[in-house]
């Protein structure tokens, strides 16, 4: 153990701790934090305080002095398991494997609790051992795309520069230009990196293209771009590769588990509008010969609330799944096939109960709500252009409307007939 | 993409072949394969894959390459018929 590290100071001079005391050498050196304690740096601690293991003791003995880490008012996050110390001061070390705790986090955030607010502090972070001439990946301050990020770099020594996107992942960032040549440079200064690494490189995620010029990187503060692959997952292929991608590492891909993951997103959207839509259907349902009728209202209202239920289903479940087998360009051409097998079993469950007009409301019930909702998930899919989903929503809202106005116009002459 | 494909001639992509430089950064940045390198000039190979995300465009050092990048997102669309329309848009972002 060298003198001059953390745990050092004799027990007399221990209680006044200094930040100087605490510096060690010079160069990169891993500090013990959260557990990350060698043996000689334990029995070096152990020797300036109270712990004796041997002495009788009530209750379970206590944990270790503070990291000098550990600053008052924060809190050192789950998945750092240490700190590097470095010309630009102490980059903390993060772990390469998912921990509960961040489990938890993407769960909330892919059922759309905390999607919107899920991040990491900015700055900079190392994985493994990184030294001066170790690569830079340069990611956006959204957890689930850092976390993605970490766990692909198992086998890899390298420092992640999180660039302050306010939460949004690195592609949307780019489209809102908060993932930016600006930015990008401004945490390139705030991070003090040109004190770290020797080199003059950053690898920036290629889906961040759309917001980010490479020459302005470069302009802005010395680091020039060389473009990663588009997933995380081929990034330390990437780098073994000495940077180069390969055609298939440049193309986004859009496979059945990406687009189940999206489902829980798309869901938590309906939540208003399904309130709404519930009211609807209740005004709907009461009005008939005796102009306003409550409890014919809760009677008739079952039918195309399942009607909306299975429109949902369809729309934003089925047609998500089965998208790339669904016939059609058009999403909600997509949808009205999709809503056309929930149809069948729905009317099938309803047999009996269901009049000859009402039979159509729910069939455009189901068409129009699994329109529309397939034609929204467009913009969770990473290929349909504005151009392309302006052409299909002028040529398919005043269908999916007048859809909708029919269900209301046969489900009302029902009660009258 | 394959095995997806939304509508065709839509784009607004357009290269202005005269003053492309051929260095090539579009067909790195392209997360479509939509750009390739014919010689020392860029080509759009696949215009019906592009999803005018922008990154060609902003890239290219010579400005040989144009696109109205945007975000197909219904929602996103909708307010902005309604801002073109002066009517006021509960903004909220997609």
């Amino acid at each position: 153990m060298k003198e001059n590290t953390c745990c050092s100071p004799s027990p007399k001079t221990a209680g006044n701790l200094k930040t100087d005391d605490c510096k060690c050498s010079e160069g990169i050196q891993i500090l013990p934090m959260n557990g990350l304690r060698p043996e000689s740096m334990e029995n070096a601690c152990h020797a300036d305080s109270a712990l004796h293991a041997d002495e009788p003791c009530c209750g379970p003995p206590p944990s270790p002095r503070s990291s000098p880490h550990e600053k008052p008012g924060y809190t050192v996050c789950g998945f750092v398991e240490g700190f590097l110390d470095t010309p630009a001061g102490a980059v903390p070390r993060v772990k390469t494997k998912t921990g509960l705790y961040d489990f938890a986090g993407t769960l909330k955030a892919r059922s759309g609790f905390s999607r919107n607010d899920y991040k990491v502090s900015p700055g900079l972070y190392a994985v493994g051992n990184p030294g001066t001439g170790s690569p830079v990946l340069v990611t956006a301050n959204y957890k689930l795309g850092f976390d993605k990020l970490r766990y692909c770099l198992k086998h890899s020594d390298a420092w992640i520069l999180v660039v302050d996107t306010r939460g949004i992942n690195v592609w949307c960032a780019g489209g809102k230009e908060l993932f930016s040549a600006g930015e990008i440079a401004r945490q390139v200064r705030l991070s003090g990196l040109s004190r770290v690494v020797e080199h003059r490189k950053l690898v920036l995620p290629q889906l961040g293209a759309n917001g980010v010029s490479g020459r302005d990187v470069k302009k802005g503060c010395g680091f020039s771009v060389i473009w990663g692959p588009v997933r995380a997952d081929d990034i330390e292929a990437f780098i073994a590769r000495d940077m180069e991608a390969t055609d298939r590492m440049r193309r986004v891909t859009f496979g059945t588990a990406e687009r189940l993951v999206l489902i829980p997103v798309e869901l938590s959207f309906l939540w208003k509008p399904t309130l709404a839509v519930i009211a609807a259907i209740f005004v709907f349902s009461g009005i008939g010969p005796e102009i306003f009728s409550v409890s014919e209202a809760l009677n008739r209202g079952g039918m195309p609330l399942a009607a909306y239920g299975a429109g949902i289903f369809s729309g934003a479940v089925l047609t998500p799944t089965l998208l790339p087998w669904i016939p059609g360009r058009a999403f909600s051409v997509k949808g009205v096939i999709a809503g056309m097998l929930v149809f069948v079993p729905l009317v099938f469950a309803f047999r009996g109960e269901v009049g000859e007009l009402e039979v159509f409301t729910l069939l455009f019930i189901v068409l129009a709500v699994s329109s529309l909702l397939a034609m929204n998930f467009t913009g969770s899919t990473p290929y349909t252009s504005p151009s392309g989903v302006e052409k299909e929503m002028r040529i398919s809202m005043p269908l999916q409307a007048a859809a909708l106005f029919a269900a209301v116009f046969f489900w009302i002459a029902a009660a009258f007939i | 993409m394959e095995g997806f494909r939304h509508f065709s001639g839509v784009t607004t992509l357009a290269l202005d072949s005269a003053a492309c430089i051929g260095c090539g950064i579009c067909t790195h940045v392209c997360p479509h394969g939509v750009m390739t390198l014919n010689g020392k000039k860029a080509k759009i190979a696949d215009k019906d894959g592009c999803m005018e995300c922008g990154a060609c465009a902003r890239n290219c050092p010579s400005g040989a390459l144009a696109v109205t990048p945007g975000v197909g997102c219904a929602a996103y669309i909708i307010q902005t018929w309604l801002k073109a329309k002066n009517i006021p848009v509960d903004a909220k972002c997609c």
